[in-house]
């Protein structure tokens, strides 16, 4: 179903292409030692080198090259053997030096894939063209003084890892699933947290739109920072429907840079001022190529986690979860850890049950993740194995839920505080049988005529006799036998 | 005591260590002499209080029989292009007049390390961009030269004529330098001194004030050669906060220095040679082939085709890495600030005040060669050039152990000459640029003085990390030349 924008010359098709900018996760910045830590008092995390004194100079971390080839693996890409850092060259009072080092012509990390899943269970492929390693900026903040702006350079040289998506997106909801997508290969990587209201992962969009048809692409619109995956949805959105105006008014899209408003609800040009056109990019002569070897990429490639892709395909083949089960499982880390973990030894399409219809209903009323779940991974997997030994029934594990959900404890504790083990003992049931068709002469009679049907309503009587606890088919077995004979 | 002051370091650790003099003594011969020769305008920061604290914790821990070696106690001028810890570093701009760094280059400390005494700041030309240290904010320096029966003020070169001056006038024993296109070779030539440019990556660059990353290197200017190795093997080593610094162990540089070229190998390149060049530097050229050749080395002719192509080449790389270089010069964070109405205007007007001319001149230029649309005629082909450059002298090197050649075309000229024709000026340059930009080792011996009694010097260029042949045909140059001349009134 493809998404198209209705003008009045015809149908539009949307042209996306994504750039993310995803922070490493490290320790120290890509070119010093300075920490990376979220919040740290204005200008405490700041280096010499961050700080651009004279005479300094970068010494390049290599946890961060570490993290852009675990990246760029788990993107499914080539790594480049030989890749430069560049110096990309501007005026701005949050950047020091004058440059940003970059890199422009020879990126860490070349083509990849990113398999989307989309809400109807299908995928679809959308390719990377890069990932190259770049320093962040600091932060201009202009509400601290009437007259002057203040500068705080705590991220300033923070590693970024910039991930250029091919122009294969057609739709805001593939541009979000994409955005999920890569965010949720990179928590699973353990290479960014991407955490978009603290600015970990940020999005730059690449909007352009076409007739219906047309082959070549029209000029794009570049809209800047955008910091959450809604946002970037309706930035698309509403950019596609202005562009689409202004062609169909006889008039020109111009190649510019954009910022999304969602309070307007508009797209509106960045000032020039904000936006150089001539970075003067040249090899930085204070770095060296970098030049990767075989080894250092297999040791990395060797200790990838399983990826949500191969782990679908393994919750569907190997353990029988639907193609929809499995696909919400995993698209997130702490969600597939829980799973996994609660299902270990289990009946794997039970546990898939529980978890996303009834833990995730119940996380959603309270608004809280899969972290702060009070029904841990252990005692959701042991609710389960309570059903599967036949200690409780499905129905009285509903209610025993409830009370984990309530109190956290473990589904055992709770079957046992409130006596509710299911009856299984024969004899113990066997009374129960006796009692109920000794008290109601003539529905036994009934039955014994023939009305075979009637023996559901002794089932019932039965169950509730023993307080839901008798095992169901056993009280089934032996009204059928007392009964029917 | 102005002997004391004409002491080579060698000598000067001899001295110390047989309890001769003191390094405050030394010290104190020094200052006397800066503080004499103002006039010469060789320093932008004295430092005689720190130099003396210095100098009396050499002699003790001398006393203690700790001395680390011959750099101990031996008082020097540093470039003021090196960051010294608390002490005021201009680089000659009005950019950085006021900038006191909270940090050590790491050459400085290294040689503070082995227990140098740094006299002072010397003077330079702007960001060390110049031939003539004219450019410098805090005003020109004189060479401590004149003309024979000629009362004209002469330049000591540049950029390190701070350190060439204070060298070849006996204000300090010897000097720190920086070479990007021979800013170390030229001065010394100028002024009658030795002055070596080692293999790029041999000194680390962090902490000196960068000019043209991928050529500025750190050496030494002393008046001899052997004081050139010892000062070299204070300065240089691995450094892992430069990424360029080569991550090789030193050889012992001073055991190199013996004056004995027989086997040697020499090449003289036919390229290397000017219209309207003196006659007397030809004459001295063919002479020290002569000498080499007398000493039993053999002399061949070389040719490095693309010689021709080294100093448009160089004035399109060290602008373009200059112009991103000074970027950070910006009035935010330290150094001048203008203020202005807007940002913009801040940059402007701070950046209009605190460079000069010859530094605008070159921002303006690497900005322009690195610009859309001019990228790939200026810089990419510059660096193609830069390669085949390499090429030339590494086809060079199979033949050849090292090549000699003129320093600079000319001898020191007058101060006000050349000054408003930045081509002439950056002709200069010509003999050192090819060096430079394949990052060979290189050293400029005194080797004669010309008609008007003005020191020229002969370079000596070596292959990559072959500065042990450099200082074996240097030690063996400087013994044939026996260069004994000094400026007037020394």
């Amino acid at each position: 179903m493809a998404y198209l924008i209705q003008g009045e010359t015809g149908d539009w098709e949307v042209v996306i292409g994504l750039e993310v900018h995803a922070q490493a996760v490290t320790n120290a910045k890509l070119f010093s030692g300075a920490s990376t830590s979220f919040g740290g008092e204005p200008n405490s995390q700041v280096s010499l080198v961050d700080a651009a004194m004279p005479g300094m100079l970068p010494v390049l971390n290599r946890k961060c090259i570490e993290q852009a080839v675990r990246t760029g693996l788990g993107l499914r890409a080539k790594i480049n053997r030989r890749s430069i850092f560049e110096r990309k060259n501007y005026f701005y009072a949050d950047l020091p030096q004058g440059y940003q080092i970059s890199q422009y012509l020879h990126p860490i990390v070349g083509e990849g894939t990113v398999t989307l899943d989309m809400d109807d269970g299908s995928t679809r492929d959308v390719g990377i063209e890069r990932l190259h390693l770049e320093q962040d900026a600091g932060k201009s903040m202009h509400d601290q003084d009437p007259t002057r702006s203040m500068i705080d350079l705590n991220r300033a040289g923070v590693a970024l890892m910039e991930i250029v998506s091919k122009p294969d997106l057609r739709s805001p909801d593939e541009a979000g699933a994409y955005l999920r997508k890569v965010r949720s290969i990179l928590r699973y990587l353990g290479t960014c947290d991407g955490n978009m209201e603290q600015g970990s992962m940020r999005a730059d969009v690449n909007v352009s739109v076409r007739k219906k048809g047309e082959s070549g692409l029209r000029t794009r619109v570049e809209v800047k920072n955008v910091n959450s995956v809604r946002f970037v949805m309706q930035a698309i959105e509403i950019e596609a429907e202005r562009q689409v105006e202004v062609w169909e008014q006889g008039g020109e899209v111009r190649q510019e840079t954009r910022l999304y408003d969602p309070n307007l609800g508009e797209t509106r040009p960045m000032r020039s001022k904000e936006f150089a056109h001539d970075y003067r990019y040249f090899p930085d002569p204070d770095l060296l190529p970098l030049d990767l070897d075989e080894d250092f990429i297999a040791g990395i490639e060797a200790s990838l986690p399983e990826l949500p892709d191969t782990k679908k395909k393994r919750l569907i083949e190997d353990l029988g979860l639907s193609a929809y089960d499995a696909g919400v499982i995993v698209a997130d880390r702490e969600t597939a850890d829980y799973f996994e973990t609660a299902a270990a030894g289990r009946d794997a399409k039970q546990v898939a049950n529980w978890l996303t219809s009834n833990l995730f209903g119940a996380l959603n009323k309270r608004a809280v993740g899969i972290p702060e779940s009070p029904v841990t991974a252990e005692n959701l997997g042991a609710l389960v194995g309570l059903i599967e030994d036949g200690t409780i029934s499905g129905k009285l594990a509903k209610d025993v839920f409830e009370v984990m959900l309530e109190t956290g404890k473990a589904p055992a504790v709770i079957v046992d505080e409130k006596g509710l083990q299911q009856i299984t003992d024969t004899g113990a049931i066997e009374a129960i049988v006796d009692k109920v068709i000794a008290d109601n002469p003539g529905q036994a009679d009934d039955v014994r005529g023939g009305n075979e049907k009637a023996i559901g309503w002794f089932v019932g009587q039965v169950m509730k006799a023993s307080q839901g606890k008798a095992n169901p088919g056993q009280v089934n077995a032996l009204l059928k036998q007392k009964l029917l004979g | 005591m102005s002997d004391l002051r004409d002491l080579s370091i060698a000598d000067a650790a001899e001295a110390l260590g047989k309890g001769e003099t003191s390094s405050v003594e030394l010290t104190n011969a020094c200052i006397a002499a800066i503080e004499a020769n103002r006039v010469l305008n060789a320093f932008i920061t004295e430092t005689p209080d720190l130099a003396r604290a210095r100098a009396k914790e050499s002699d003790a821990r001398r006393a203690k029989g700790d001395a680390k070696g011959p750099m101990d106690g031996v008082p020097i001028a540093m470039k003021d292009l090196f960051c010294t810890e608390g002490v005021r570093t201009t680089a000659g701009s009005h950019i950085l007049e006021n900038f006191v760094p909270t940090y050590e280059s790491t050459v400085s400390a290294n040689l503070r390390d082995h227990g140098a005494v740094m006299l002072g700041k010397a003077n330079m030309d702007e960001l060390a961009m110049g031939s003539s240290n004219i450019t410098s904010y805090y005003g020109p320096v004189k060479s401590p030269w004149t003309r024979l029966g000629a009362n004209v003020d002469l330049v000591p070169g540049g950029s390190s004529g701070g350190s060439a001056a204070a060298v070849s006038g006996r204000l300090a024993i010897a000097a720190t330098g920086t070479d990007t296109g021979g800013s170390i070779r030229q001065p010394a030539s100028f002024t009658g001194i030795v002055g070596m440019k080692p293999t790029y990556g041999r000194c680390s660059r962090w902490g000196t004030v960068a000019f043209a990353s991928s050529l500025d290197q750190a050496g030494p200017l002393t008046r001899t050669v052997e004081d050139a190795a010892i000062m070299l093997q204070a300065m240089a080593g691995h450094d892992p906060k430069d990424s360029t610094s080569l991550p090789f162990d030193l050889p012992d540089f001073r055991a190199a220095c013996v004056p004995n070229v027989k086997g040697m190998k020499i090449g003289i390149p036919k390229e290397y040679t000017l219209d309207g060049m003196p006659a007397a530097i030809k004459t001295l050229w063919e002479q020290g082939v002569e000498w080499l050749h007398d000493m039993g080395a053999e002399t061949r002719d070389v040719t490095l085709p693309h010689t021709k192509y080294a100093l448009p080449t160089y004035y399109i790389v060290a602008p373009a890495e200059a112009s991103s270089n000074l970027a950070r010069y910006d009035g935010v964070r330290y150094g001048l600030r203008v203020e202005g109405d807007s940002l913009d205007e801040m940059y402007e007007l701070t950046r209009a005040a605190g460079f000069g001319a010859e530094v605008q001149r070159r921002v303006l230029i690497g900005a322009y060669v690195l610009s859309a649309g001019y990228y790939d005629a200026y810089y990419v082909k510059a660096q193609k050039v830069r390669s085949l450059i390499f090429k030339d002298f590494s086809d060079a090197f199979e033949d050849v152990d090292v090549l000699l050649t003129p320093t600079a075309p000319s001898a020191a000229f007058a101060l006000g000459e050349k000054m408003d024709d930045p081509i002439a000026m950056y002709l200069n340059d010509v003999f050192t640029v090819p060096a430079s930009l394949a990052g060979l080792p290189a050293i400029s011996v005194p080797a004669g003085l010309d008609g008007d009694g003005l020191p020229l010097g002969l370079q000596l260029i070596a292959g990559v990390c072959q500065e042990q042949k450099l200082f074996r045909a240097a030690s063996a140059l400087e013994a044939a030349a026996s260069f004994s001349a000094k400026p007037g009134g020394v």
